[in-house]
């Protein structure tokens, strides 16, 4: 296709580019670097896009939020709902609010495009924070913590719980009944920590609860503190998985010491930012259609009010479920307790939090495998870590669950006790159930199919008229190109810790012994 | 085919520095040498390029017309709903266009590379970086009464410039088990009229607050007419209650839940029962609000009232000072 005049053309090209290149490489010397950068290589799979969907959000996030932040006002002075100008919500005409509530009510009535941007700001939260979740589960399940990337699975946790730490502030700076009575709750599970529990909430509050402190603070921590740690660990979290190159699933031709891919210049970056766009577009079509926090129909905070159905966003669920499920224990002795929300608000998360940090070792331990990995497991070929992940996706399911027990309740038309007590089994016996279920379906599956760099390469077979053969599609002309299960430093080798693999070996032996078609002969 | 070749003499072909390996190197045996990733999806194909083309253009057209849109809707008042769609269809139309450029017009093809360093430096730079270190840690080892006491001085230090955040709030002190109730301080209701028995039927129930500091977040208390009811009262609370007719009549509790301090405001009447709508604990107001369901393990305190000389009702003392438990969840020098 390409004529003379386009090849002069593309040579012009080129000179343009240097001319600009140049410029900068003078002063930087940054040639080398840019390229790299332009040729990086980026596998290609459905789930490595759920952090970039996380990504996607955030920065939705960061734009609203600037927006919203120019009309809120971070005070608790109590004022009598009057507004100057514009449109006014009557049912709360007279009433008695927070200075903060009431420039939330503004900036959803009295500001054009204000309840857009409120209800974007809130659903790209909702977004941002699944799509942290899915994008943990990935990780765990393919087994992609393991070393040499034990760093970012931490820092990944870090800023998972910033993340609902300052989902959790935003939803409180409203100053509506809902956030209120959160903030009530967290105030005495803070209060509940033994020793410095009263000392921790009367520095945070500045007093007793609810004084007027709070929301100035809150104000700040939202703003500032946890957006600057959020974007300084995930730009840590992002430059390390930089350097060390993404992951990737066992397939034909992948190694541990290559990496398949698609250039991140052009296509991989203008998709990335189509994906951006995309994003977009749900949070702003979510944001139209879909409300969100109707702070106007809650009202405004009174420490005496409270309304049924009060629950924290979904991702705080599982820990508003524990405290509800947790049984009525209390320690005391000696003049001291230990209350109640300290066991289900902070020992158990804390607990369950420790042990995912300790996870790459643990794992380390279960499998003695010491050895860095770039290619993913198969959720299947390790059916014990499935197990354990399937089992605490269960738990994190049933908690968020019992969160929304009253709700239950009332469209099931059964007691609510009878929900939490069944619930109170279900905690206990369903994460046991799912891991016996996740490990047999593991083992299954190895049973029914065999691994994908065993497979049989290949893909179209094509005859040409005269006698020759050339294939089309999954193929790759390499030398190497049925890297067998036990090829140097690839996958395999030092796995079979557990004896898991035993009933897969036979029958995947028996099928890598079918024909791999070769190209051209 | 022939296209392929013509389109290797762009300024833009392959060499293997491309695909991460240093041509100084010998050819990793997991790497192919002859890929080629200038190939795009309808190279070769001008009418399925046009056809590409029109879909990318139809798409952004979609931006274009919800731009123009989105200004519409702004000037008109901002519905909410079409604002919603102007945007979502303005961001898609330039997402969809976005993806179908890079998927059907550009290269893109997947190419195989070595992963060149593998996350580990070689012995020669490992032990580099050790002595490096080592330069300024010999030195430090060879001082360990300085090490000592820049440990101890800098833990002081610490402490020291921990004081600030001691500003932040108030030291924890006996106000932790104090309500603004008092001897002799009118319940008043939210819009601070004070009540005189008469005013609260049977069953019936109300949310009073301490005339004299109605906000305070630990004082709302409930009113609740029992009626005739048979309620439990041990010898020390005794009087606590306002009798009507003889029968139990008028007894006050804290509404302030003992689990984690949300109001406890559902209350059933045939039962007898208040409930806590955060985590449902249940408290049985007939037997000392104790707590018959839920998480909660104290029973909600109650205040002893009395009649006044004008005939409103008053708190005969705080909760704690009356020698009932302290109002709200617990903490840790509680007891
Ligand atoms: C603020 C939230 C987060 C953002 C924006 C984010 C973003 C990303 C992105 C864009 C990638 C590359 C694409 C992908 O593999 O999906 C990635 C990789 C990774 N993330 Fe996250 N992440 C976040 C939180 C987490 C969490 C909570 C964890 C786990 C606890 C985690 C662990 C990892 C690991 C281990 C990798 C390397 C994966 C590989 O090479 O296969 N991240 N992250
Ligand atoms: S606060 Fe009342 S049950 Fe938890």
């Amino acid at each position: 296709m390409s004529t003379t005049e386009e090849r002069i053309a593309a040579q012009k090209r080129l000179r343009a580019t240097r001319a600009g290149t140049d410029t900068i490489d003078e002063r930087l010397g940054s040639s080398k670097f840019l390229t790299s950068v332009l040729d990086k290589i980026f596998p290609d799979h459905w789930s490595f896009m759920v952090g970039e969907i996380a990504m996607d959000s955030l920065i939705v996030l960061i734009i609203t939020g600037i927006y919203l932040a120019l009309f809120y006002v971070p005070s608790s002075k109590e004022v009598v709902y009057a507004p100057t100008s514009g449109h006014v919500y009557i049912p709360l005409v007279g009433q008695k609010m927070s200075e903060a509530y009431q420039s939330v009510i503004n900036i959803s009535f009295n500001v054009r495009f204000g309840l857009i941007m409120r209800q974007a700001h809130h659903w790209a939260a909702l977004i941002f924070l699944a799509a942290v979740f899915f994008h943990m589960a990935r990780i765990f399940f393919t087994g992609a913590f393991r070393k040499p990337r034990e760093i970012n699975w931490i820092i990944g946790l870090l800023l998972w719980q910033i993340v609902a730490l300052e989902g959790f502030t935003g939803y409180s700076l409203p100053d509506d009944l809902l956030s209120g009575t959160g903030l009530r709750v967290i105030y005495s599970i803070i209060e509940s920590i033994p020793f410095v529990g009263t000392w921790l909430v009367y520095a945070l509050w500045g007093g007793r609860f609810p004084g007027t402190s709070l929301i100035p603070r809150l104000f700040v921590v939202h703003e500032f503190l946890f957006p600057l740690l959020i974007i300084g660990l995930l730009t840590a979290h992002l430059m390390i998985l930089w350097h060390q190159k993404h992951t990737d699933f066992p397939g034909p031709g992948k190694t541990e010491t290559n990496i398949r891919g698609s250039r991140i210049w052009p296509q991989y970056a203008l998709k990335a930012g189509g994906l951006m766009m995309l994003v977009s577009s749900v949070i702003f079509l979510l944001a139209g259609f879909v409300q969100i926090n109707p702070v106007w129909i809650y009202g405004p905070y009174q420490p005496y009010t409270v309304s049924a159905g009060a629950q924290p966003d979904w991702y705080l669920g599982w820990q508003d479920g524990a405290v509800r499920l947790w049984p009525h224990w209390e320690f005391r002795s000696f003049g001291h307790e230990i209350a109640n929300p300290f066991f289900p608000g902070l020992l158990l998360p804390g607990i369950l939090l420790g042990i995912m940090f300790a996870w790459p070792w643990i794992d380390k331990k279960i499998y003695k495998d010491y050895r860095a990995h770039n290619l993913l497991d198969r959720p299947r070929d390790k059916p014990f870590r499935t197990g354990v992940g399937a089992a605490a996706v269960t738990l994190f399911s049933l908690l968020t669950m019992a969160s929304g027990t009253d709700i239950i309740a009332n469209n099931l038309h059964v007691s609510y006790e009878a929900i939490v007590v069944a619930l109170d089994y279900l905690v206990i016996i369903g994460p046991v159930v799912a891991f016996i279920i996740a490990y047999k379906a593991c083992q299954r599956l190895q049973e029914v199919d065999f691994h994908p760099i065993q497979r049989p390469v290949g893909g179209v077979i094509y005859r040409t008229p005269d006698g020759g053969y050339h294939t089309v599609g999954d193929v790759h002309h390499g030398p190497s190109h049925d890297v067998p299960a036990d090829a140097g430093a690839s996958h395999g080798s030092g796995e079979h810790g557990s004896g898991e693999h035993g009933s897969g070996g036979a029958g995947r032996d028996s099928e890598k012994s079918v024909p791999a078609p070769s190209a051209g002969d | 085919m022939t296209d392929t070749i013509d389109e290797k003499q762009t300024p833009f072909a392959r060499n293997p520095r491309h695909f991460g390996i240093d041509p100084g190197e010998p050819w990793p045996d997991d790497v192919p040498m002859d890929q080629d990733d200038t190939r795009w999806r309808y190279q070769g194909d001008p009418k399925g390029a046009k056809k590409a083309e029109r879909r990318i253009a139809a798409a952004w057209t979609v931006t274009l017309l919800a731009s123009i849109g989105l200004a519409a809707v702004y000037v008109d008042g901002a519905n909410n709903q079409l604002a919603g769609l102007c945007w979502g269809l303005a961001f898609g139309g330039l997402g969809v266009g976005l993806i179908l450029w890079a998927r059907d017009l550009m290269p893109g093809h997947d190419v195989i590379a070595s992963r060149g360093h593998h996350n580990v430096s070689s012995e020669a730079d490992r032990i580099a970086v050790a002595e490096s270190l080592g330069r300024g840690l010999d030195p430090m080892a060879r001082r360990p009464f300085l090490l000592k006491m820049l440990g101890a001085v800098g833990g002081v230090f610490g402490l020291a410039i921990a004081f600030p955040i001691a500003s932040l709030g108030p030291r924890p002190h006996r106000n932790l088990y104090q309500t603004a109730w008092g001897k002799g301080v009118r319940a008043v209701t939210q819009d601070g009229t004070p009540i005189r028995p008469s005013e609260l039927p049977v069953n019936g129930i109300l949310t009073v607050f301490p005339e004299t500091n109605p906000s305070d977040a630990l004082s709302p208390t409930l009113l609740i007419n029992l009626g005739d009811a048979d309620y439990d009262t041990p010898p020390e609370r005794v009087g606590w209650n306002i009798p009507i007719d003889g029968k139990t009549g008028i007894v006050a509790i804290s509404k302030i839940c003992t689990h984690a301090g949300c109001p406890a405001s559902l209350y059933n009447v045939v039962t007898h029962q208040l409930v806590c709508p955060c985590h449902y604990s249940t408290f049985d107001v007939l037997h000392l609000c104790q707590p018959i369901f839920g998480p909660a393990s104290r029973g909600l305190p109650q205040l002893p009232i009395a009649v006044d000389a004008q005939g409103f009702i008053v708190a005969q003392a705080d909760y704690s000072r009356a020698g009932g438990a302290p109002v709200g969840p617990g903490f840790w020098n509680r007891g």
